[in-house]
């Protein structure tokens, strides 16, 4: 019963930490129907962000979040300016083509300024350890993570649902003429909203430093993970890559721990089962 | 006009000639590695020990100017690295083929060297089959089953019973499971579960939960060193499991002198079985150190930097033996029964399978002076590869 418990807590965790890594993705492939594979790039921008202010300048864990999420929207807003503006009315395949490509200059200016290793990080003390409730160990880092989804989630969702950049964006998503012809500054709310999909997958990226690691390849490598969530989360909704992320969470680690010779695999299979059963992901937003 | 064509036929003639007397006072060692992607930093390490040792040596030997000549394989690419070879040796008529870090690289070059008839030695490439593929591979670095045999074997002795094995799932790990299995339980010591991870797995969590349950009293592990083994020992530490008094045992890989310390604190009191520490106390060891920072700045010289330097080691010593001459029978000859005083101690080539006997010592990682190093306390010498 105890381990049963302490799988579904690890599960949990492990399912907010995909969430957080994936959530800048939902916005701006979910929300803005832009196909950013160079999701994992702006997370990396946000790790190394954090990993350097923390190691060079001794920045404090909380203000180094807080950097990795402005620096890596501030970097959205000047790509946006500079690129993806152009790209919106482009087909998915140039949308593909150019965000591949800024991964592999992601990676490429990584390896150079940061060398190809991996980067040094190490969390404060107060988020080190275990705390022991009952019969079960929970780790104080993972107790962290799932306190963060609920905060980042709360936030976005009153951002997206309650206010009026929330319902513009979704206007101008859907029908970007008619909303212009509306008077809403479509161009502004697209820069705005990318601004924080970028910023999320900063601060994303700086969260999953410490239990994903953070070298020069990591936008490529957990590129799959960042699409899993999303996909079978479904599109245009908060609601449903939360549920797929926390699933896939439960699912991937109870398989790790009870049926260890599976391995990583099983988190694969439940994709396959879910896209087949929902095809058009686990929540929909009606249109 | 008509002079002018007899000058350039003549000019061209010249060359023509030039071109072989200079190549013949010059030996080409042509370094294939991995220069780029995951592994740069290790093709790196083995380029500057290669660099060290000539910065120490000077560039020439017998009368002869050295020159290296570096390919990048990008990383685990066996039709690139034979790519790479074959065109060392047709167009820039190298020497000698050196370097290697991964296995496969290597073994799809074993077939150009024996065609080509060139020395080929070993700088990294840890796979025990390596050197039966061609009478002219030579090993100077280590074997995994060289490195986990006598890591069994200490733990055995040690009054450690029971072990659980944690490898990542390829062919490195599975050969060092193996081998430290066999070797434990031939010891008398029980292996209480093996579990084999994918190579790029985000989380442990769950995996050292599982060990955690089984109680062990030590984990043998065998991981890519970096960021697998960094996230390995992070979990380690956040479940408690070095509190719960469970030790950790692994092949010198995991806290190599090039990670260990980004890898910090959760490392302290891992005991692993190595050939090569930065800490290993001998004059040579001090003088490859200076040698190494002459060449790359503050950067600490691991186990693929040693192999870079030793390489070199070798090929100076058979031109100095045969008076310049490259030729690979010659050559060989000299190769086969090598001895060498290394900087990571005492070192033979076994005339009999070209691999290499060396002293594996004991380690444990200790904090000094603010930073982390794998300590030498104990040692098995001269051990032969045992996956022959």
């Amino acid at each position: 019963m105890a381990a049963l418990v302490g799988v579904l807590f690890d599960g949990v965790a492990y399912g907010s930490l995909l969430f957080l890594i994936s959530i800048g993705l939902a916005v701006t492939m979910g929300l803005m129907n832009f196909v950013n594979l160079a999701h994992g790039a702006f997370a990396m921008f946000g790790g190394y962000l954090a990993a350097t202010l923390m190691g060079r300048a001794g920045a404090p864990f909380l203000l180094a979040l807080f950097a990795a999420f402005a620096g890596a929207a501030l970097l959205g807003l000047v790509l946006e300016q500079m690129f993806y503006r152009r790209l919106y009315r482009a087909s998915a395949l140039d949308q593909v083509l150019f965000s591949i490509g800024l991964v592999f200059i992601s990676v490429a200016s990584a390896t150079y300024l940061f060398g190809s290793g991996q980067a040094a990080f190490a969390l404060p003390p107060w988020l080190l350890g275990q705390w022991h409730l009952g019969a079960i160990d929970v780790g104080v880092y993972r107790l962290f993570l799932i306190a963060a989804v609920a905060l980042v989630g709360a936030s976005l969702w009153l951002l997206l649902e309650h206010t009026r950049l929330g319902s513009w964006v979704r206007a101008a998503v859907d029908h970007r003429d008619a909303a212009e012809g509306l008077g809403i500054p479509v161009a502004a709310v697209f820069t705005a909203t990318f601004a924080i999909g970028s910023g999320l997958a900063g601060l994303g990226g700086a969260l999953g430093v410490d239990v994903l690691g953070l070298d020069p390849n990591f936008p490529l490598k957990y590129m799959v993970y960042f699409l899993l969530v999303v996909a079978v989360g479904g599109s245009g909704s908060l609601s449903g890559p939360l549920l797929a992320a926390l699933l896939l969470g439960i699912v991937d680690v109870a398989g790790k721990y009870y049926v260890p010779k599976l391995g990583a695999f099983v988190i694969y299979v439940l994709m396959v089962v879910l896209l087949l059963a929902f095809p058009g992901g686990l929540i929909r937003r009606k249109t | 006009m008509k002079t002018n064509r007899f000058k350039l036929l003549l000019a061209g003639l010249m060359m023509a000639l030039a071109a072989p007397m200079a190549s013949a006072q010059t030996i080409k060692v042509g370094l294939i590695s991995e220069f780029s992607g995951p592994f740069a930093d290790y093709g790196k390490q083995m380029e500057n020990g290669v660099k060290a040792y000539m910065e120490q040596y000077g560039d020439t030997v017998a009368g002869k100017k050295i020159e290296i000549i570096t390919r990048d394989t990008t990383g685990p690419s066996p039709d690139v690295a034979k790519r790479l070879a074959q065109e060392l040796v047709t167009r820039d008529k190298v020497d000698f083929l050196v370097g290697f870090g991964l296995t496969p690289n290597a073994m799809a070059v074993t077939a150009v060297a024996t065609q080509a008839k060139k020395p080929m030695i070993i700088m990294n490439a840890a796979a025990s089959v390596i050197t039966t593929k061609s009478p002219y591979v030579v090993r100077v670095s280590q074997t995994i089953a060289q490195l986990s045999v006598p890591m069994a074997q200490w733990a055995a002795k040690n009054g450690v019973k029971r072990v659980y094995t944690f490898v990542a799932d390829y062919a490195p790990g599975i050969d060092a499971e193996e081998n430290f299995k066999k070797a434990f339980t031939a010891a008398g010591g029980e292996v209480v579960d093996s579990a084999r991870v994918p190579l790029t797995n985000p989380d442990f969590g769950p995996f050292v939960q599982r060990i955690k349950d089984a109680k062990p009293e030590a984990v043998f592990l065998f991981l890519p060193a970096g960021e697998e083994g960094i996230a390995f020992m992070k979990a380690f530490t956040e479940r408690g499991l070095a509190a719960a008094g469970i030790k950790v045992f692994a092949t010198g890989d995991l806290t190599d002198d090039g990670v260990i310390d980004t890898m910090g604190e959760p490392t302290v009191g891992i005991v692993t079985s190595g050939h090569y520490s930065a800490a290993h106390d001998s004059p040579e060891n001090k003088a490859f150190l200076k040698a190494y920072a002459a060449v790359a700045g503050d950067k600490r010289p691991n186990f693929m930097a040693v192999g870079g330097y030793d390489g070199m080691a070798a090929i100076y010593d058979v031109l100095k033996k045969n008076n310049g001459d490259p030729d690979a029978d010659k050559a060989m000859d000299v190769l086969k029964g090598w001895k060498h005083e290394s900087p990571r101690g005492p070192i033979m080539i076994d005339p009999d399978t070209r691999d290499i006997v060396q002293t594996v010592y004991i380690r444990r990682v200790e904090k000094q002076n603010g930073h982390y190093y794998n300590i030498e306390f104990d040692k098995f010498p001269a051990v032969k590869d045992p996956g022959k």
